[in-house]
């Protein structure tokens, strides 16, 4: 089907393309975490600016379905903006920035606050799909590493961030154990974000379009964050609470108002802040 | 209270509008047209065919006019548009042999059957800004009027206001050409090097009714005389290491998921579209020692090429259309090892359109990336196949290396809380140490 | 008389015409060091990367037996397993320390690897481990946070025989482990090696061009020239009464010295 008013097929990629890429998520998705690669393709947005979740969306994607796109949490970011539009024009789905009524969303650095339903899909934005990239360069390397489980290497580097610091320092794209087989980047959300991934109703489908990887966790799949057993897993925490809406279980954005230093806390996921306003939160 | 950033969609507009008007340059002046880039900045459109991956000089004209000459941005424009052509088939094997030869020269022998033509080159320029181009000249009525008016008075055709230019575009060669109304033959330039005369470049062709260029041959054509591959010579003589058809299928890389190691093919698809200037600067390290490549220049030879393709409701070839294409072989030493006695190594490398530097290199690095299959000591950056497929395409880098302006407000903030708690800590610690 | 824990069975190793091997066979067993002698390229390096399963044999076989007994042809497991078994059982000492340490990561890094590849999960219990081994190679347990970049060269060495015996490996591979360090330094480390070995019964396949190193840690010696075994025999004997008109060159020249 190819929609009357940009000449391109529905969601742009060709069906052929999209057929490839569907098989490589039904493969992502029979075997958790696992990088499937694929042969993506060139897409009209700069690689690196979320080719990979476009692509991956553009495969899944029906008539029916309503589209949120955000980027660090928000729907009014630029690069939010212009993948919205896109697939506005290029599939003429419905938008929203609401977390409730959309079916796909994708996004780039963050998961919504609102905890996802079945039948929900978040799409991933993905700039390097291998957790042990920054320890080991070869990518033939790494994928005997995962193929034989030999993550002694990523144990080596959490080992060093608290012999070093006292803490785990990885603050965002904290690696996750997926069903207990494959160690996988969450893609760089705060590791705020990575208990929302762990049994999560919803299906979470990642794609690094420029590495040329795609990979899953399916509904209701264990997703553990590594640590050792005497320095447990934690995700960040603030002494504030969002100036605007007054949530205290959200991931803030730290706002500075003047040269004076002045800061403000504000929710990052600008739909969640907006319902609570909604529903007669706290205002200033 | 504190509005977040809003108003994505209306920036994002006016930045597109801004670009148009730079785009644009000073309205006084008349636009440049597709002809024009096409004919005058035929160099330009060539990279970009070749690196966009897809035969096709007026959309390659328009990309580079698009991007206003940014040319990796102009081959980005030519690899997406090119993503989302259906494609039909792939072309036979291009027959380079065959090649309507307009330049060919060997490093290797003096002279050669069918001999040394050194065609249009900038090689042997000095390298002085031409001061009479900065006039604009007066429309030549044909190239051949040209040439013969050439020695009686040059100085005469200037046109003598300068800054003023012709408000008709300047024609393209009278006679010769008569553009084709037909398919345009993007190719994913899957160069083979192939045993002797016919190395293969499978294309394929869209079915969009894109207006290409392709020109056939001039019917005045001058009889060129026979111009077999320079390393026939040595495969005769068994000097060269055999390479012979397979006949397996080349994998696609644009189309299939690609493993390391790749086989030659794939890589050589791969260095075809590669940065031209990551090209060069491999081909630079790999001759300064940092792999070792001594290559001598066997044949460069530059000419137009037949792309013919089987229908398959026909059952036979037609030809599609003509393209401009580049190839260079190499023979490199190769000191044998194991069962394998002394004998010369080829590189190989071949792209669209004009583009000896680019084919140059290809061939240069392709060699030096046979390092492992000859069991060469793997030293440099050229040698290594993985290091080269994944930094060599400029559309991956320039956007991944571009996407840190993106916003990363989130990832930020995860870094500034961890530096403050990390620093806090430090310093308790610290006061721990004096009590 | 124990089974013994290596056996080579005439190991050929071919480049092209070239041989870097032939027929090699010895069996080596528990608690005992074999001294490969020769000088560089002998074929005394490539036998021993052909012993640690690193490389694949033209002919031959390599036989480990497992600590469950079991026979197991190191050119047979899968890749899975070898590796396995080459940060378990296995031990592998090299030359250069950048081959064989984490020069990026801290000495208790370095000797945790294995113990969190093996599955250790406690922060604490790691670090005790580490910093207990690195004791048990004379390296005050305060160095355990520096890297192997802040360390001399004869610590380097005993930090890379601490990270293979964390996991109590029953063979050893060393290749040149004293090359390149101070007469002092040697003494020390030889002593040290010999002490660990004897302690935790290891097998151990030493590679040396240096006869005194040789007589001092191996009971038994194979001497090698242009990949063929010309003499083998116990240390003294061999080096006390030389047979092989190789073998007596390489030990007047080493009287001579």
């Amino acid at each position: 089907m190819t929609t009357e008013e940009t000449g391109y097929n529905f969601a742009y990629l060709d069906e052929d393309s999209k057929r490839m890429i569907r098989r490589a998520i039904l493969k992502a998705v029979a075997l958790p975490g696992y990088q499937v690669p694929f042969a993506g393709r060139e897409m009209p947005m700069p690689y690196g600016w979320g080719t990979g979740g476009i692509q991956v969306t553009a495969s899944v994607i029906g008539p029916d379905d309503v589209l949120k796109v955000i980027d660090q949490g928000s729907d009014d970011t630029t690069n939010a903006v212009s993948i919205r539009s896109f697939f506005a024009k290029t599939a003429g789905v419905a938008t929203t920035s609401r977390t409730a009524e959309a079916s796909i969303i994708q996004t780039r650095h963050r998961i919504p606050e609102r905890p996802l339903k079945s039948g929900q899909i978040m799409v991933y934005q993905v700039p390097i799909p291998e957790p042990l990239r920054w320890l080991e360069p070869s990518e033939a390397e790494t994928r005997t590493l995962h193929a034989l489980k030999e993550y002694g290497l990523m144990y080596v580097k959490l080992y060093e961030d608290i012999s070093r610091h006292g803490t785990i320092a990885s603050s965002y794209d904290y690696p996750v154990e997926v069903f207990g087989r494959h160690i996988m980047s969450p893609s760089p959300i705060p590791r705020f974000d990575n208990p929302k991934l762990d049994r999560s109703p919803a299906l979470h489908l990642f794609g690094a379009g420029r590495e040329k990887r795609i990979y899953a966790i399916p509904p209701y799949t264990p997703a553990r964050s590594l640590d050792f057993e005497d320095y447990p897993f934690a995700p960040q925490s603030w002494s504030q609470v969002c100036a605007l809406c007054g949530a205290a279980d959200s991931y803030l954005d730290e706002v500075v108002m003047d040269d004076g230093g002045q800061r403000m806390f504000v929710c990052s996921d600008s739909d969640y802040c907006a319902s609570r306003l909604e529903k007669g939160g706290r205002t200033q | 209270m504190y509005v977040a950033v809003k108003g994505g969609e209306k920036a994002i507009d006016a930045a597109r509008r801004l670009m148009d008007k730079r785009r644009r340059g000073a309205p006084e002046l008349p636009e440049i047209s597709l002809e024009q880039i096409r004919e005058q900045l035929g160099l330009a459109v060539d990279r970009v065919m070749a690196e966009g991956s897809l035969y096709a000089p007026e959309l390659a004209a328009l990309a580079v006019k698009q991007a206003q000459g940014d040319l990796v941005e102009a081959i980005f424009l030519l690899r997406a548009s090119r993503a989302a052509f259906p494609r039909f088939g792939y072309s036979l094997p291009v027959d380079t042999a065959a090649m309507r030869v307009e330049r060919r020269i060997s490093g290797t022998w003096k002279d050669l059957p069918g001999g040394q033509l050194l065609g249009p080159t900038f090689d042997y320029a000095h390298r002085l800004l031409d001061y009479r181009l900065a006039r604009t000249q007066k429309p030549e009525k044909s190239v051949e009027s040209a040439e013969s008016a050439e020695s009686a008075k040059s100085a005469e055709s200037a046109e003598p206001e300068a800054g003023k230019p012709p408000s008709t575009p300047v024609p393209t060669h009278a006679g010769a050409a008569v553009p084709t109304h037909a398919a345009a033959v993007p190719t994913h330039a899957a160069a083979v090097p192939a045993h002797a005369p016919t190395a293969s470049a499978a294309a394929h062709a869209p079915t969009s009714t894109t207006t290409a260029s392709a020109t056939p041959p001039p019917a005045d054509e001058e009889s060129l005389p026979d111009c077999p591959k320079a390393m026939s010579v040595l495969i005769e003589e068994g000097l060269l290491e055999l390479e012979e058809d397979d006949g397996r299928e080349p994998g696609d890389i644009t189309r299939q998921p690609v493993d390391f190691p790749l086989d030659r093919p794939e890589r050589l698809q791969n260095l075809a579209r590669s940065d031209e200037g990551f090209a060069l600067a491999l081909a630079y390290s790999s001759q300064r020692g940092f792999g070792s490549v001594h290559p001598f220049v066997s044949e460069l030879r530059q000419g137009a090429a037949l792309v013919e393709f089987i229908p398959e409701e026909l059952g036979f070839p037609v030809v599609l259309g003509e393209m401009e294409a580049t190839e260079c072989e190499t023979v490199n030493q190769f000191k044998g090892g194991g069962e394998t006695p002394p004998v010369f190594t080829r590189g190989y490398g071949l792209t669209f359109g004009r583009n000896e530097r680019k084919a140059l290199c290809m061939a240069i690095v392709d060699r030096a990336l046979r390092a492992e299959e000859l069991g060469e000591e793997i030293k440099g950056p050229a040698q290594n196949q993985e290091f080269v497929f994944s930094h060599s395409d400029n559309v991956e880098a320039a956007g991944f290396v571009s996407h840190i302006k993106l916003p990363h407000y989130v990832d930020f903030q995860a870094e500034l809380s961890m530096l403050r708690q990390l620093r806090k800590a430090k310093q308790n610690d610290d006061r721990g140490d004096r009590i | 008389m124990t089974l013994p824990v290596l056996s080579a069975v005439e190991v050929d190793k071919w480049y092209g015409r070239r041989a870097a091997c032939r027929k090699i066979s010895f069996d080596l067993h528990p608690g005992e060091i074999l001294g490969l002698v020769g000088e560089s390229g002998s074929g005394k390096t490539t036998l021993l990367n052909v012993l640690a399963g690193r490389l694949t044999p033209s002919g031959g076989r390599a036989l480990y037996r497992d600590e469950n007994g079991e026979e197991r042809d190191m050119h047979q497991l899968s890749e899975a397993e070898r590796r396995r078994l080459l940060r378990t059982e296995l031990g592998l000492v090299h030359q250069h320390p950048r081959d064989g340490l984490r020069l990026r990561a801290s000495a208790g890094a370095n000797i945790g690897e294995r113990l969190m590849a093996g599955g250790w999960r406690h922060y604490g219990q790691i670090r005790a481990e580490a910093a207990q081994w690195l004791e048990r190679v004379e390296i005050p347990a305060d160095r355990l946070d520096d890297r192997p970049t802040e360390y001399s060269g004869g610590m380097r060495q005993r930090l890379q025989i601490a990270r293979n015996l964390v996991t109590r490996p029953r063979l050893l591979f060393m290749d040149e482990p004293t090359g390149g360090l101070d007469v002092s330094v040697q003494a020390k480390l030889l002593d040290l090696i010999r002490h660990l070995a004897n302690h935790l019964r290891l097998a151990v396949v030493l590679v040396t061009h240096d006869l005194a190193v040789a007589r001092l840690l191996s009971q038994r010696l194979m001497v090698m020239k242009d990949g063929e075994s010309v003499e083998c025999g116990l240390t003294d004997q061999v080096l006390d009464d030389p047979q092989h008109p190789y073998t007596q060159l390489l030990v007047s020249s080493m009287l001579q010295v």
